[in-house]
């Protein structure tokens, strides 16, 4: 039954993706040319509605569906390992024109080359393992 | 109905995106898709490699189920709710694209020049596919998270290592369309 729940929230997340053209290549080059407010405002007002809700969840002490806690845990603090990480990652965002989720939901809408940027994903991934104790964080 | 063939709008997308993230966490998740990368990854046996991938991934098999949601999102938004169409982009940017050869730009949802099956019997178009893929996620790890991990849960809860992964985000794809494509396209 719970797996059900989970296909249906990502049902929902690929649907929102492709149809808020949050997967479109396009947007994503809009974005990182400052011009379209569309890509700011689809994270903005997530963000907005996001931080609501997660201070709701804390001060009201709310459950999940199972009763239990909801846990937030802070992430580790640094500064070179979100910097650094974070800019491989924008070059490929804007290389790429995707990132995590739409990856999938494109492979869905039938953009076959994109199988070409999620197996570079998966290596990317798996180099990051192999040099993990190397790197700075 | 002709509602349902329009694209959503951002203020109504961003909420969305929201309370997906909220039904997560009410379910005892959290919303974060690049980790599914690394879950497929050892299951595909990378634990023999590194120590990275030894853990028991199928504690995260609910969160490939989100990813095989997604994938099954897409294919009903394409098919069925005209997810395919154009995005309506600057006009500006257009011109910009078609002048690094992007003749596709405002009349397909993807560029064809990099989406298009043509593109496997080019070997720069599958390099620079591989390439951005690579990026994607080997930065997703290394910074811990990628759009929905730190720029919508992190950010929300007000993480202020998911802010600095976001300016590098925006360091990292400004300097790619600005400096890089130029060079490249």
């Amino acid at each position: 039954m719970k797996s059900v729940a989970y296909i249906v929230i990502g049902i929902f997340f690929g649907i929102v993706m492709l149809k808020s053209e949050a997967a479109s290549w396009f947007r994503i080059y809009e974005m990182f040319q400052f011009k379209s407010f569309h890509m700011y405002g689809i994270i903005g007002s997530a963000l907005v509605l996001g931080i609501i809700f997660i201070q709701l969840i804390k001060r009201y002490k709310i459950k999940t569906f199972n009763g239990e806690e909801i846990i937030f845990t802070n992430k580790n603090k640094s500064i070179i390992r979100y910097l650094l990480g974070g800019i491989i990652f924008g070059l490929g965002w804007a290389l790429a024109g995707a990132c995590p989720g739409p990856l999938f939901t494109l492979l869905g809408a039938g953009f076959f080359p994109i199988i070409i940027v999620i197996i570079g994903a998966l290596l990317g991934t798996w180099f990051y393992g192999l040099l993990k104790s190397k790197l700075p964080h | 109905m002709d509602l349902i063939n329009q694209p959503i709008p951002w203020y109504i997308a961003g909420p969305l995106i929201a309370i997906i993230m909220l039904l997560l966490l009410l379910v005892g998740k959290n919303f974060g898709m690049s980790s599914n990368l690394r879950t497929i990854c050892t299951a595909l046996g990378a634990g023999k490699t590194c120590d990275f991938f030894c853990f028991d991934w199928k504690g995260q098999q609910w969160n490939l189920l989100v990813m095989l949601g997604a994938v099954i999102g897409g294919f009903i938004a394409f098919n069925y709710l005209s997810g395919g169409n154009a995005p309506e982009i600057n006009t500006e940017a257009i011109s910009n694209l078609k002048t690094m050869g992007f003749e596709s730009a405002g009349k397909n949802y993807l560029p064809i020049e990099l989406f298009s099956g043509d593109i496997f019997g080019s070997t720069k178009g599958i390099f620079i596919l591989l390439i951005g893929g690579m990026l994607v996620g080997f930065g997703a790890r290394y910074a811990g998270g990628c759009t929905s991990g730190h720029a919508i849960s992190g950010l929300s809860n007000l993480q202020l290592p998911s802010l600095i992964a976001i300016i590098g985000f925006f360091i990292g794809g400004l300097v790619m369309v600005h400096l890089i494509f130029p060079l490249i396209f």
